[in-house]
C-alpha cells in the first residue's frame, strides 16, 4: 500500500509537537512491513531520516516549465531530491504558474516553520500538492494538521483517492476558544472533505464533533506514542543523582508559557506548596508570551527566588532539565495530546498532568488533576515530594507504561484505519 | 446430620475527609461528617433494619432451630450509635431471643493483626467489651478484619483465650481438603478454625441477582439441595459474608430477604440445622490442622492481603502508621485513641490499591490510589504530629513507658495513702474529739512519718516520687479538714 503524505515539519528541525509525531507515525507505517510511504514537506534541510518514507521537498517540485540540464539540478537540488524525480514533476505541470514567484528552477521557495504569511505558503503548498498528485501513484492520503488540509483536498480531487486527515490540534485548543475564522475555515474545509478523521485523543475527537459538526463514524482516535529514547539522551538521563544526593526538589513545568498550558495554576500551586515547605525549586522551561506575566506574579507571591525560568529547551536540554527534576508538571487547559508527559515519564519523572490533556486518556500511572484544581495540583506536588513510596512507585511503573505505548502499535491502527476507509471507498 | 453456620459481618468505614497538605497542623478533623452520616442510614435502611427485623421474625418463627452470628466493628457500632440507633436496638432483640451469637474482632477492622501484637490485644479487648456491654456477652469466638488468618494470628489469638476463628476456605490453603469440617490452628489446638466455603457464600453475595448466571433465579431449596447433597461426612457448611449483601449487593426486590427466611424450613426438611459458631466448636471435633504461614484474607481472587498492601505506597502507609503504635497505646487522649480506631481501617487501605479491580470499584471520594494515599498520608502527617507532640520524641518507648508505669504506680500509692490518713485520722478523732486546736497539729504529724517512710518503699523513684508527696500530703489535711465537719 502507498501514501501520500503531507507534513509540514520533520526532525532533526523540530517547531513543535508535529515533527516528532508525523515521524513516529512514518516509522510506525514502516514497521508494518507492506506499507510504502511519500512524505511531502515543505522545505526540508536534507539531513532528516529517510529510512521510514521517501521525502519530496515541495521546494524542489517545479510548478512552471524550466529547461535545466541535469547537473544544474543535480547541483541544486541533489542533497533533497534526484534529478530524475525532478523531471518526472516537471513533465506533469498542470497549469501555468509563471506569475507566482517562481525560481530558476521553476519551483517555489518556503521559508519553513510558521513564518507570518503563513496562508500564503499553506496555498502554495496546495499548488505543488496538485503536480506531485498528479505525477505519483498511490492508494491513500494522509494530511496532518491544518496547514496540509488544502494540498490534501487537492490531491484528492485530482487522484480521486481517499483523504485522510489527522488533527493534532484544533483552533479551539490553541486560543481557548476565540477561534480565528480563516483556520477555522481551513480546518473545517479539509475535515468536511475527509473520509477518515484521526484525532490525537477522545478529547479532541470530541472537539471536532461538536464543534466542526463531523459525523462522529469517521472521526476517530488515533493516540500518540513515544520513542524509546536514544542512547545518547538514556546517558543523560541515567546521570540522574541518586534519591539520597538530592536535597532539594524540582519540580518542573515544560513547554510554550502560553494561555493554553495553564502557566498560571502552575504558579498558584507552587505558592501553596512553598508555604508549607522550603525544600522545592519550581522551574518554568519554555519561553512564550506569558512568560513576563509569570515573572511578575512569581515576584508578586514572593516566591521569585524560588522559581527558576531557564528559557526555551530543546533536544538533548529537555533531558538535561528531565534529570535534574523530580515532579513534572503539565496543566494545561486544553491539550490534545501533550507528549512530553510521556517524555518525562519516559526520563523516570512522575507527573501531574491536567485531566484536560489528550495522553490522560492513556496513562494511568500518573497523577491526574483539573487544570483549575490548584489545590488538588498543589496536593498532588507536596505528596511527590515527601512521600517517597509514591514517588517510586510513579518513577517505576510510569516508565514501564510509556514503554508499552510504542509507535508500532500506533503504525498498526492506522493500517487498520487505512484498510477499513479503503473497502469503503 | 449437617449444620449451617450463618456469619454476617456489620462493618461501615467511616470516611475520611479531603484533607490538603496545609491543612496539617491547623486542622484536626478527618472526617467526612456528610458522607458518614449518609452512608449509614442508607445502608441502614436498605440492609440492616430490613436484614435484621426478618432474622427476628425468623427466630420467632423457627424458634432455636434458627442461629445466626454476627460481629460488628468498633467504628459500625460508632455510626450505628451516632445515626441509626435502632438498629443496635434490632440486635439487641434479637440476641434477646437466643439466636444470635456475636464474635469479636478488631475495634476498628485495621490490620492491625499484621503489624503490632499489643494494638490487635487491645483492639480485640475494646470491641468485646462494647460486646459485652451491649449484647450481655463476652464473645469467644474471634473473626479478624476480612478474614485475615495465619498461622501466628492463630497462636496469637489463642493465647488471647478465644476458643475459635473463623477465616476464609481458600483454595490454594486447603488443596483437596474440603471446608466442610472443623479445623484447628497449626500452633495451638486449641484454636479452632471456621472456614468459609466460597462457592455457597458468594452464590448468595454475589450472584444472587444475576441474571446471566446459569442458576438464576437461586430458590432455596434448590440451595439447599446443594447443601444436602454434600458427602454424608461432610458436615459444617459456613457462609460467611457483609450484611450489606442483603439489601445493597443484592437489592431488596431480588427477594433475597425472602430467600433467606425460607432456609431454615427447608433445611429442616432435609435434616439440616443450624448453628452458631461456638456451639459448633462445643460439639465437633477438629479433623486436622491447617498451616498457612502467610495472610490469606476473603478478599479478591487472591485471598490474600494483597489488595491492602500491594504496592509501596500501600506498605509505605501501613508502616507509617504503625511506627507510632506504641506511642498511642501510652496515651490516654480519647480523641487521639479515636481517630487512630478510625484511620487504621482497613478500607483506607483498599482505596489505594492499585490492581485491576475492574469498572465497579467503588474508591469512595478518591479518583486514583495516588489520590487516595497522598489524601491519607496529609491526614497520617497530622495525626503523627499530634502524637508526637504529647510527649517528647527525644525519649524512647520504652522508657517513656516506664516512666508513666511509675507515675501510675506512685498515683495508685498515693491513693491508698490516702485511705490510709483518712482511716488513721477517724480514729485519731475518736481519742481527741473535743480538743479541736490538736486536730490541726495532726496532719503535720501525719505527714511527716509518711515522708519518711516513702523512700524505703521506693528507693528506685525516689526522686520523682518525692515531691508528688508532698503534694498528697498537702491535700491530705483539707480532706481530714473536711472529714469532721461532717461529723
Amino acid at each position: 500500500m502507498k501514501v501520500l503524505m503531507f507534513g509540514w515539519e520533520y526532525p532533526p528541525h523540530v517547531f513543535g509537537g508535529l515533527a516528532t509525531a508525523n515521524y513516529g507515525i512514518s516509522q510506525g507505517l514502516k514497521a508494518q512491513g507492506d506499507i510504502e510511504t511519500l512524505l511531502c514537506l515543505p522545505r526540508p534541510f536534507g539531513d532528516e531520516d529517510r529510512s521510514a518514507a521517501k521525502i519530496i521537498g515541495m521546494n524542489c517540485v517545479p510548478i512552471a516549465w524550466r529547461d535545466v540540464n541535469y547537473d544544474y539540478v543535480q547541483q541544486r537540488i541533489g542533497n533533497i531530491m534526484s534529478p530524475d524525480d525532478y523531471y518526472r514533476f516537471r513533465d506533469h505541470l498542470y497549469a501555468d504558474f509563471n506569475y507566482m514567484h517562481v525560481n530558476d528552477l521553476g519551483c517555489m521557495e518556503f521559508a519553513g516553520g510558521y513564518p507570518k504569511n503563513l496562508t500564503e505558503e499553506i496555498n502554495n503548498y496546495s499548488i505543488i500538492a496538485g503536480v506531485v498528485a498528479r505525477t505519483e501513484q498511490f492508494d491513500i492520503i494522509h494530511a496532518h494538521d491544518w496547514l496540509t488540509y488544502p494540498a490534501g483536498i487537492h490531491a484528492k480531487q485530482v487522484s480521486g483517492r481517499p483523504l485522510v486527515i489527522h488533527v493534532h490540534a484544533t483552533d479551539f485548543d490553541r486560543s481557548r476558544g476565540n477561534v480565528n475564522p480563516t483556520v477555522y475555515g481551513i480546518e473545517r474545509n479539509g475535515m468536511d472533505n475527509a473520509d477518515c478523521i484521526m484525532c490525537v485523543s477522545e478529547l479532541t475527537r470530541q472537539t471536532v464533533i461538536n464543534h466542526y459538526g463531523q459525523d462522529p463514524a469517521k472521526c476517530f482516535a488515533m493516540h500518540n506514542a513515544v520513542y524509546p529514547l536514544a542512547p545518547e539522551l538514556q546517558e543523560i538521563v541515567d546521570q540522574r543523582l541518586p534519591y539520597k544526593d538530592r536535597k532539594e526538589k524540582v519540580i518542573t513545568f515544560l513547554g510554550r508559557i502560553t494561555m493554553q498550558k495553564g502557566p498560571e495554576y502552575f504558579i498558584e500551586a507552587a505558592k501553596r506548596v512553598l508555604e508549607r515547605t522550603q525544600n522545592v525549586r519550581f522551574c518554568f522551561a519554555g519561553s512564550g508570551d506569558m512568560m513576563n506575566a509569570m515573572i511578575d506574579m512569581a515576584a508578586a507571591y514572593g516566591i521569585a527566588d524560588r522559581c527558576h525560568f531557564p528559557g526555551f529547551m530543546k533536544g538533548k536540554q529537555v533531558f538535561e532539565i528531565f534529570r535534574d527534576s523530580d515532579v513534572y508538571v503539565m496543566p494545561s487547559v486544553s491539550e490534545p495530546f501533550g507528549i512530553s508527559p510521556l517524555e518525562a515519564m519516559q526520563s523516570g519523572v512522575p507527573s501531574i498532568i491536567s485531566k484536560q490533556s489528550g495522553c490522560a486518556e492513556i496513562l494511568d500511572k500518573c497523577i491526574k488533576t483539573d487544570y483549575w484544581d490548584i489545590d488538588a495540583m498543589a496536593d498532588a506536588m507536596y505528596s511527590l515530594c515527601t512521600n517517597d513510596s509514591l514517588h517510586e512507585y510513579l518513577q517505576v511503573e510510569g516508565k514501564k507504561e510509556v514503554d508499552g505505548i510504542t509507535w508500532e502499535k500506533v503504525g498498526e491502527r492506522i493500517r487498520r484505519l487505512y484498510d477499513q476507509c479503503l473497502a469503503r471507498y | 446430620m449437617k449444620t449451617i453456620c450463618l456469619y454476617f459481618e456489620i462493618h461501615q468505614n467511616v470516611h475520611l475527609k479531603r484533607y490538603r497538605f496545609f491543612e496539617i497542623g491547623k486542622d484536626h478533623y478527618y472526617f467526612d461528617d456528610y458522607e458518614n452520616e449518609r452512608g449509614i442510614t442508607e445502608t441502614a435502611e436498605r440492609s440492616y433494619i430490613p436484614a435484621i427485623k426478618t432474622f427476628i421474625e425468623m427466630a420467632k418463627l423457627y424458634g432455636k432451630a434458627f442461629k445466626v452470628a454476627f460481629s460488628i466493628s468498633g467504628c459500625a457500632i460508632e455510626l450505628l450509635e451516632q445515626y441509626a440507633p435502632e438498629v443496635i436496638e434490632l440486635l439487641q432483640e434479637l440476641n434477646d431471643t437466643g439466636c444470635a451469637e456475636f464474635l469479636a474482632e478488631p475495634y476498628s477492622h485495621g490490620l492491625s493483626s499484621l503489624a503490632n501484637e499489643d494494638v490487635f490485644r487491645d483492639e480485640v479487648a475494646r470491641q468485646a467489651k462494647k460486646m459485652k456491654e451491649l449484647f450481655g456477652k463476652k464473645p469467644t469466638v474471634l473473626r479478624n478484619s476480612s478474614l485475615i488468618y495465619s498461622d501466628d494470628i492463630g497462636g496469637l489469638v489463642a493465647s488471647m483465650g478465644y476458643k475459635g476463628m473463623i477465616a476464609e476456605g481458600a483454595k490454594h490453603i486447603l488443596g483437596w481438603k474440603s471446608p466442610h469440617f472443623l479445623y484447628h490452628c497449626a500452633q495451638n489446638p486449641n484454636l479452632k478454625l471456621l472456614l468459609r466455603d466460597y462457592k455457597l457464600s458468594d452464590d448468595i453475595s454475589l450472584r444472587f441477582n444475576d441474571s446471566s448466571w446459569s442458576e438464576y433465579p437461586l430458590f432455596a431449596d434448590t440451595y439447599m439441595d446443594w447443601i444436602a447433597q454434600l458427602p454424608e461426612e461432610e458436615k459444617v457448611i459456613n457462609i460467611f459474608m457483609e450484611l450489606c449483601a442483603l439489601g445493597i449487593y443484592q437489592p431488596l426486590s431480588s427477594n433475597i430477604l425472602e430467600f433467606i427466611k425460607a432456609l431454615p424450613a427447608v433445611a429442616k426438611d432435609r435434616g439440616i440445622t443450624f448453628a452458631t459458631p461456638s456451639e459448633i466448636i462445643a460439639k465437633s471435633k477438629s479433623v486436622a490442622p491447617i498451616e498457612v504461614p502467610y495472610p490469606m484474607s476473603w478478599n479478591d481472587e487472591e485471598r490474600d492481603t494483597s489488595c491492602w498492601l500491594g504496592n509501596v505506597m500501600q506498605r509505605e502507609a501501613f508502616h507509617k502508621l504503625y511506627s507510632v503504635a506504641e506511642r498511642v497505646l501510652i496515651c490516654k487522649d480519647r480523641r487521639i485513641t479515636q481517630d487512630w480506631d478510625r484511620i487504621q481501617a482497613s478500607n483506607n487501605f483498599r482505596f489505594m490499591t492499585t490492581k485491576n479491580m475492574g469498572v465497579g470499584f467503588y474508591r469512595g471520594i478518591y479518583d486514583s490510589p495516588y489520590d487516595a494515599f497522598t489524601n491519607y498520608m496529609n491526614i497520617l502527617g497530622d495525626f503523627i504530629n499530634r502524637v508526637n507532640s504529647l510527649y517528647p520524641l527525644d525519649i524512647e518507648n520504652d522508657e517513656l513507658n516506664a516512666l508513666l508505669t511509675t507515675i501510675r504506680n506512685q498515683a495508685d500509692e498515693i491513693t491508698v495513702k490516702d485511705a490510709e490518713i483518712a482511716r488513721l485520722q477517724a480514729r485519731l478523732s475518736k481519742f481527741e474529739p473535743a480538743e479541736k486546736e490538736e486536730e490541726k497539729k495532726a496532719p503535720a504529724k501525719k505527714a511527716a512519718p509518711k515522708k519518711a517512710a516513702a523512700p524505703k518503699k521506693e528507693a528506685p523513684a525516689k526522686k520523682a516520687a518525692a515531691p508528688k508527696k508532698e503534694a498528697a500530703a498537702k491535700k491530705a489535711p483539707a480532706k481530714k479538714a473536711a472529714a469532721p465537719k461532717k461529723k
